[in-house]
């Protein structure tokens, strides 16, 4: 084991997979200076043919990683921040995410899309989204939520070696996190969440950002008697919830953590499957920690006030989990 | 810029069967149109009808290995690139035996083996996607060409312009054709688009030519030039092609259009007063080329290459139902 920033565990593995597959190549806006820190120093080794900073044209880009993998590619394409996918979304929502079936499975799109998202240091709304669930619903796109430095590269890997369109997403307030990340050769699979605290009275099920606090409102809880349960699904889709279902079946209760809106996100989308496939042993209501569907504003203080924090993890926690007697 | 390519007009070979491909197109969109006159298909068809020698002229000098992108209007690019009439005919009508099993229909038209990047229902759709597919024949070396073809409605979406930057900017192996058909679906050009679009290329100082989109010959030459300079490393060329819709934006518009109308009879027959394959075969004729004889001959193959299209089309099963599940991702379920 090494102790990897997340944005260094990210950088390895495109160093990896790049010097693995002369056929992945990497674009987007600023990619060679790299504001992320995460595609640094790829221009130098890999030259400009493989790394190169594009327009700022979002529409283009996407629709050009469409071409670029049908003519044998696989793009790693940077978009930056998520809510410059938005610019992008004819070529995400119309091309990529349906041709493979409009084309009867004769195009494959071997396409990674990193981009950050999340809010918390006043980035203000248009630099602050968590659009996991549009992803998640446009069908034929694979959206995965590396929480921590392991998993980003593990599942980077994962992306960038696979056959289908798959957005990355990075935890960009998180860059600078530190965490153990394996030595050697390892992928990390798609649709396998994991178990990250094992607990006995609920189950917390934090999406990406949303791990750490998840993980310290349950040691909040473990100091009043509460046994949680942490899991991380790292992957949105494929979805593992065989994982999420095996572990409510044995608390009974579940709180879901997720930094999107809550209006139809992948926080309702999980509780939406307790419900239907976990009824029988539910305990209490499915909570939600989300953010409320409000645009986020910019004073540090007002984003406070809705950004999902480890006091309302735990409060939503202790709201349907009796106290140990 | 470089000079002009001196490029030669289609040998007798290519020149006859430059109007067989032309015929081709038109036959089977007739039988299309009678078919939806008929209320038979399942979805809608958008016709290409007096657009032939564009698809015809640019496509028949592409090699298999060149790409193209092509639009909602995208018959005729499909089997001027060589795509197959009895598997477009198949598609067309939902069958499993379709290019894309039934699961694309008339305006998604693809074939990767022929370098058919696919017809598109989105207008602008094809061009970033051409664009990428050039950018990935730059870094492969190996010479292919992307073509786009896109209309003038196209031309007014914001990502022409990015397109013709980036490609530019690359140098990329790309050739944009713009069908000036006259109509943004149901708007006549000139309300919705300013200045002329050919313009709008040359402010970015790449080759551009403007031709007569129904004289088969001057497509031909003009691509041909566009394709040399492609393939010696020049970047992007640009061609406007000025052309008519004959049909409507698609068939069975009248019923939706509640006696409102965006054009006269008139002005329908002046341009089918030079039907690019009328003019071909007269031209065939008067230079030596061809004989009323030759060019029945090619009528009646090219009618048995429909009636052949449309018995296999007949005799397919319709299209697999369980197939959505397996084909949304490559191993996975959805």
């Amino acid at each position: 084991m090494a102790r990897r920033r997340y944005t260094q565990a990210i950088n390895d593995a495109l160093f990896e997979e790049m010097e693995r597959d002369p056929k992945v190549i990497v674009f987007g806006e600023d990619v060679e200076l790299a504001i992320f820190g995460d595609t640094r120093g790829l221009l130098e080794r890999f030259g400009p043919d493989r790394i190169r900073n594009t327009p700022i044209c979002e529409a283009t880009l996407t629709g050009m990683a469409v071409g670029a993998a049908a003519a044998g590619y696989r793009v790693v394409l940077h978009m930056m921040f998520s809510n410059f996918l938005y610019t992008g979304f004819d070529a995400i929502a119309n091309q990529m995410a349906k041709l493979r079936l409009m084309t009867g499975g004769q195009l494959e799109l071997p396409i990674t899309i990193m981009s950050g998202y999340g809010g918390g240091r006043s980035n203000a709304a248009q630099h602050s989204d968590t659009p996991h669930s549009l992803l998640m619903n446009l069908g034929g796109l694979n959206v995965a939520v590396p929480a921590t430095p392991a998993d980003a590269k593990g599942l980077l890997k994962t992306a960038i070696r696979g056959r289908n369109p798959t957005f990355f997403m990075e935890a960009s307030g998180q860059g600078g996190t530190s965490g153990e990340v394996p030595e050697g050769e390892y992928t990390t699979p798609f649709g396998k969440a994991a178990v990250v605290r094992e607990g006995r009275d609920l189950t917390i099920v934090a999406i990406g950002t949303m791990l750490r606090p998840a993980l310290a409102a349950a040691k909040q809880l473990e100091e009043q008697g509460i046994s949680a349960e942490v899991i991380d699904p790292r992957t949105l889709v494929p979805l593992d919830e065989d994982t999420i279902l095996r572990s409510v079946a044995k608390t009974g209760r579940a709180v879901v953590v997720d930094e999107g809106r809550d209006r139809a996100s992948a926080a309702s989308h999980i509780a939406a499957i307790l419900a239907d496939k976990g009824f029988a042993t539910l305990k209490a209501p499915v909570k939600r920690v989300t953010v409320p569907n409000v645009a986020m504003p910019y004073a540090p203080n007002a984003e406070a006030r809705v950004f999902p924090s480890e006091e309302h993890i735990a409060k939503a926690a202790l709201s349907i989990t009796p106290v140990a007697a | 810029m470089s000079q002009p390519t001196e490029v030669a007009g289609p040998t007798p070979a290519q020149a006859l069967a430059l109007y067989e491909r032309m015929l081709l197109i038109r036959r089977m969109e007739e039988k299309l149109s009678a078919d939806s006159a008929a209320g038979v298909l399942p979805g809608a068809v958008h016709l290409y009808i007096g657009q032939e020698a564009v698809a015809a002229g640019v496509c028949m000098q592409l090699k298999e290995t060149d790409w193209i992108t092509s639009t909602h209007r995208g018959h005729g690019h499909f089997l001027g690139k060589g795509g197959d009439p009895n598997a477009m005919m198949a598609e067309i009508w939902g069958k499993k035996t379709g290019i894309c099993k039934g699961m694309g229909g008339s305006m998604h038209v693809a074939d990767l083996t022929k370098g058919i990047l696919g017809a598109n229902g989105i207008v602008g759709g094809g061009l970033a996607i051409s664009v990428g597919a050039a950018f990935g024949e730059k870094l492969s070396g190996a010479g292919h060409v992307a073509v786009c073809f896109f209309g003038d409605g196209a031309s007014n979406q914001g990502v022409f312009m990015e397109c013709l930057n980036v490609s530019t900017l690359w140098k990329l192996p790309l050739v944009f054709v713009c069908e000036h058909n006259h109509f943004s679906e149901f708007t006549r050009a000139e309300q919705v688009t300013a200045g002329n679009i050919v313009d709008r290329a040359k402010a970015f100082g790449i080759h551009t030519a403007v031709v007569d989109g129904n004289d088969v010959e001057a497509v031909w030459k003009a691509t041909g030039d566009a394709l040399a300079r492609a393939r010696r490393g020049e970047g992007p060329c640009f061609i406007e092609a000025e052309t008519y819709r004959i049909q409507g934006h698609m068939e069975f518009e009248k019923e939706l259009l509640a006696g409102g109308a965006y054009r006269n009879q008139q002005e329908i027959d002046s341009w089918v007063a030079r039907d690019p394959i009328a003019r071909w075969g007269g031209k065939l004729i008067e230079s030596g080329v061809a004989t009323p004889a030759k060019l029945e001959e090619i009528s009646t193959r090219v009618a048995g290459a429909v009636a052949d299209a449309v018995s296999f089309s007949e005799r397919s099963e319709p299209a697999d139902p369980e197939l959505v599940f397996d084909l949304m991702f490559a191993g996975q379920r959805p």
